[in-house]
C-alpha cells in the first residue's frame, strides 16, 4: 500500500511529499525530518516570506500613493477638501482609495470577488437559459438561430476561452511541426535550403504574427459567419510556437543513432519501416521536449495575442480590468496573473507526464 | 593468398581497398586484401586497434563503401547492406523501443515476409530461446543488461538465416564473466545451424575457441593478412577440454608471438 502510494507520487512528480509519507510511516524518523525541513518547510516559509515582502510593498506604495492624493488636493480644492480626503480615505472608503500595488489581503479579496461574480453570472445563464428553452425551441422548429446568452463572460469563462485557444493552437503547432520536423531532419538539402525561414522567423514577436496572420485571415475570411478573432489568436498562438518543436523534430529525426540505422540498413527495412519503426520512436523523447517547450510557449504568448486581438480570454480580461481602473481592478489583475501562472505550471506538468508515458527512455 | 579449393567458397574478397581521401593524399587503410570463406567455416579475423580489421567487417556488411575491388558472396557481387549478411555489433544495438521478442521480429518479417504470424512467432522464440533468454521474450530491450541485449544481437542475427555471420567485436563491451557465457552460446547455436561466419577480435582465446581459421592482420596502413593459424581442435568444441588440449597452447603462442610484432 505504502509502496503504491510513493510510486504514485513519484510517477506524478510530487517525490517531494515522499518523506513526508515515510515520516508518518515511521520509517528513520531524523532523516526523513530533516529531509521534510528541506524540501517541504522551508519552502512554505519562503512562500510566508514572499507575502510578507509583498505586503510590506503594497503599503509603503498606498502610504505614497495616499499622500500625494491629500497634497494634490490640497493644491488644487483647499485644506478643507484635504482633510475630507485623508477621513475618507483612513475610513477606508472605496471610492476614495488609493490606487496602488494591492497587498496580498486585496488580492484575496479580489479574488473572492471573481468567483462571486462568476457565481451570480452562471445563476444568470441558468436562468436565461429557463425563460428561453421554450422560444428557441419555437425558433428551431421554425429553423432559425437560437437566442444565445450575450451577457459578460465570468473570470472562469475567460479561463476557458484561453485553454480552448491554447489547445486550438498547440494542436496546429503539432500538426505543422511534427511533420514538417520529420521531413526536414530526414533531408539535409531541405534542412539546409530551409535553414533561413526557420532562423527568421524563431524569433519573430507574437504582436507581429498576430499582425500577419490577421492582413491573411482578414481577407480569406472575410465573408464567413465565424469567429474571426478566435481564429485569428489560434493560428498566431500556432505559428509563434511551432518553432521549438519543429527544431527538436528536425533534429531528433536527423540525429538518430547510427547504430540503429545500420541494423535497418541489415534488415533492408522500406523508407515507411524505416522511419516509423526505427526514426521515429527514437526521436520521440526530443520531439516531446519540443512539444513541451512549445506548450509554455504558446500559453506565454496567447496572453499577449488575446490582449491585441480583443479575443475573449485571460489576456484580455487582464487588458479590460487595466482600462477599467476601478477599485479592485490591480487586484483583480494579480489574480489572472497567478492563475495564468498556475495554469502555465499545470500543463507543464501534463506534458512532462505525457512524455514520461510514451517515451522508451524514462522509467519512473 | 590462400587458394581453398575443396568445399565451396562462401564469400570471397578480390583486390579489397579501402582508401579515405585527406588533403594530403589518400590514407589507405587496406589494399588489395584477399581472403576466401568456405561454407560452414568460422574464421576470426585478430589484429591490433586500427589495423583495418573493423573496416573490413563493415566493408563486406556493405555498410561501408568500397573504394575498390570486389566482395562476392556466394559468387555474387554484394550490393549494399543486406540480411544475408547478418550483422552482431559490438554495441548490441538494440532498438530499446522494442521487447526483445519484437527487436528479433523486425528482421524476421523482412527475411520470411511469407510466413505466417505463429511461424514468425515460432522462430523468433525458438532463437532466443536458444540464446537462453526463454522467459525475456517481452522485456523491454531498455531493461535487459549488457549481456543479455547481446544475447539477443546474436538471436536476431540467426534468426535471419543469413549466408554469413558477420561479428563485430560482439563481446567487446563485456566483461570477462559474461564475455566467456556469450562465447558458450555463441558456439552452441552456431554449431547448430553451421553458418560461414567471419568475427573480428583483440581476444587470442576467444578467436581460438571460436574458430577454425584465425586471419592475422598487418598493422596498418595498407594492412594485408599476415599471418594464418588453421585452428584443428574437433569440433563440437568446449572449453575445458580446448583448454587442456596441449595444441591450444601451441595455437596461442603462435598468434601472440604474430601479435607482439
Amino acid at each position: 500500500m505504502g509502496r503504491k502510494i510513493l510510486n504514485s507520487f513519484h510517477w506524478l512528480g510530487f517525490s517531494f511529499l515522499e518523506p513526508l509519507v515515510r515520516l508518518i510511516r515511521g520509517e528513520e524518523p531524523k532523516k526523513n525530518g530533516l529531509i521534510i525541513f528541506r524540501k517541504v518547510i522551508v519552502p512554505i516559509a519562503s512562500v510566508l516570506l514572499f507575502l510578507g515582502v509583498c505586503n510590506y510593498f503594497a503599503h509603503y506604495l498606498y502610504a505614497v500613493e495616499r499622500e500625494r492624493k491629500i497634497e494634490k488636493t490640497l493644491a488644487t480644492q483647499g485644506e478643507e477638501a484635504a482633510l475630507a480626503m485623508q477621513e475618507c480615505i483612513d475610513s477606508g472608503d472605496l471610492s476614495c482609495k488609493p490606487n496602488s500595488l494591492p497587498s496580498p489581503g486585496d488580492v484575496w479579496n479580489g479574488a473572492v470577488t471573481l468567483i462571486e461574480d462568476h457565481k451570480t453570472i452562471s445563476a444568470d445563464k441558468e436562468a436565461f437559459r429557463e425563460k428561453t428553452a421554450g422560444i428557441n425551441a419555437k425558433r428551431k422548429a421554425q429553423g432559425k438561430e437560437p437566442i444565445t446568452y450575450t451577457g459578460r463572460p465570468s473570470f472562469v469563462d475567460q479561463i476557458m476561452t484561453s485553454l480552448e485557444t491554447v489547445f486550438a493552437g498547440f494542436l496546429l503547432a503539432a500538426l505543422l511541426a511534427i511533420p514538417a520536423g520529420i521531413v526536414l531532419g530526414l533531408s539535409e538539402t531541405l534542412r539546409t535550403a530551409l535553414n533561413w525561414v526557420i532562423q527568421i522567423f524563431k524569433p519573430v514577436s507574437p504582436v507581429v504574427w498576430l499582425l500577419l496572420v490577421s492582413m491573411v485571415v482578414k481577407t480569406i475570411l472575410a465573408s464567413a459567419d465565424m469567429d474571426k478573432s478566435f481564429v485569428i489568436s489560434f493560428i498566431s498562438v500556432g505559428l509563434c510556437s511551432m518553432w521549438a518543436t519543429l527544431v527538436n523534430t528536425a533534429m531528433g529525426v536527423s540525429s538518430v543513432d547510427k547504430d540503429y540505422l545500420n541494423v535497418s540498413k541489415v534488415l533492408r527495412l522500406g523508407v515507411f519501416s524505416n522511419v516509423f519503426k526505427v526514426i521515429l520512436p527514437s526521436s520521440i523523447p526530443l520531439i516531446f521536449t519540443g512539444l513541451r517547450i512549445t506548450l509554455s510557449v504558446a500559453w506565454m504568448v496567447l496572453i499577449a495575442i488575446e490582449l491585441l486581438a480583443q479575443s475573449p480570454g485571460l489576456g484580455s480580461f487582464v487588458w479590460e480590468e487595466f482600462q477599467n481602473g476601478a477599485n479592485d481592478s490591480n487586484a483583480k489583475i494579480i489574480v489572472a496573473m497567478f492563475v495564468i501562472g498556475g495554469i502555465g505550471f499545470a500543463l507543464d506538468r501534463m506534458m512532462m507526464l505525457v512524455q514520461k508515458a510514451v517515451s522508451y527512455e524514462s522509467r519512473a | 593468398m590462400e587458394i581453398v579449393t575443396d568445399t565451396k567458397v562462401m564469400l570471397e574478397c578480390k583486390d579489397l581497398t579501402k582508401a579515405y581521401p585527406t588533403p594530403t593524399g589518400d590514407f589507405v587503410v587496406l589494399e588489395d586484401f584477399q581472403l576466401q570463406v568456405k561454407e560452414e567455416e568460422f574464421i576470426s579475423i585478430i589484429g591490433h586497434s586500427g589495423c583495418g580489421k573493423s573496416t573490413l567487417l563493415t566493408m563486406v556488411a556493405g555498410l561501408n563503401e568500397i573504394t575498390a575491388g570486389q566482395v562476392l558472396l556466394d559468387e555474387v557481387p554484394i550490393n549494399g547492406a543486406g540480411p544475408d549478411r547478418a550483422v552482431v555489433f559490438q554495441s548490441p544495438s538494440l532498438f530499446p523501443w522494442m521487447t526483445a521478442l519484437e527487436n528479433v521480429m523486425i528482421g524476421v518479417k523482412q527475411v520470411f515476409p511469407h510466413a505466417t504470424k505463429a511461424q514468425r512467432n515460432d522462430i523468433c522464440k525458438y532463437y532466443l530461446s536458444k540464446v537462453g533468454l526463454a522467459d525475456a521474450f517481452h522485456k523491454k530491450a531498455i531493461d535487459l543488461s549488457q549481456g543479455m541485449k547481446q544475447r539477443v544481437g546474436i538471436a536476431r542475427a540467426f534468426a535471419l538465416k543469413p549466408k554469413v555471420l558477420l561479428l563485430d567485436e560482439p563481446f567487446g563491451m563485456l566483461d570477462s564473466m559474461t564475455r566467456v557465457e556469450l562465447q558458450d552460446v555463441l558456439i552452441d547455436v552456431w554449431s547448430k545451424e553451421k553458418i560461414t561466419a567471419i568475427m573480428v577480435t583483440h581476444d587470442v582465446d576467444e578467436a581460438i575457441f571460436l574458430s577454425d581459421r584465425v586471419i592475422m592482420m598487418t598493422s596498418g596502413p595498407y594492412a594485408k593478412v599476415g599471418d594464418v593459424a588453421h585452428i584443428k581442435l574437433k569440433r563440437p568444441r568446449e572449453r575445458h577440454t580446448v583448454v587442456e588440449h596441449p595444441n591450444f597452447y601451441k595455437y596461442r603462442q603462435h598468434l601472440l608471438t604474430f601479435l607482439d610484432h
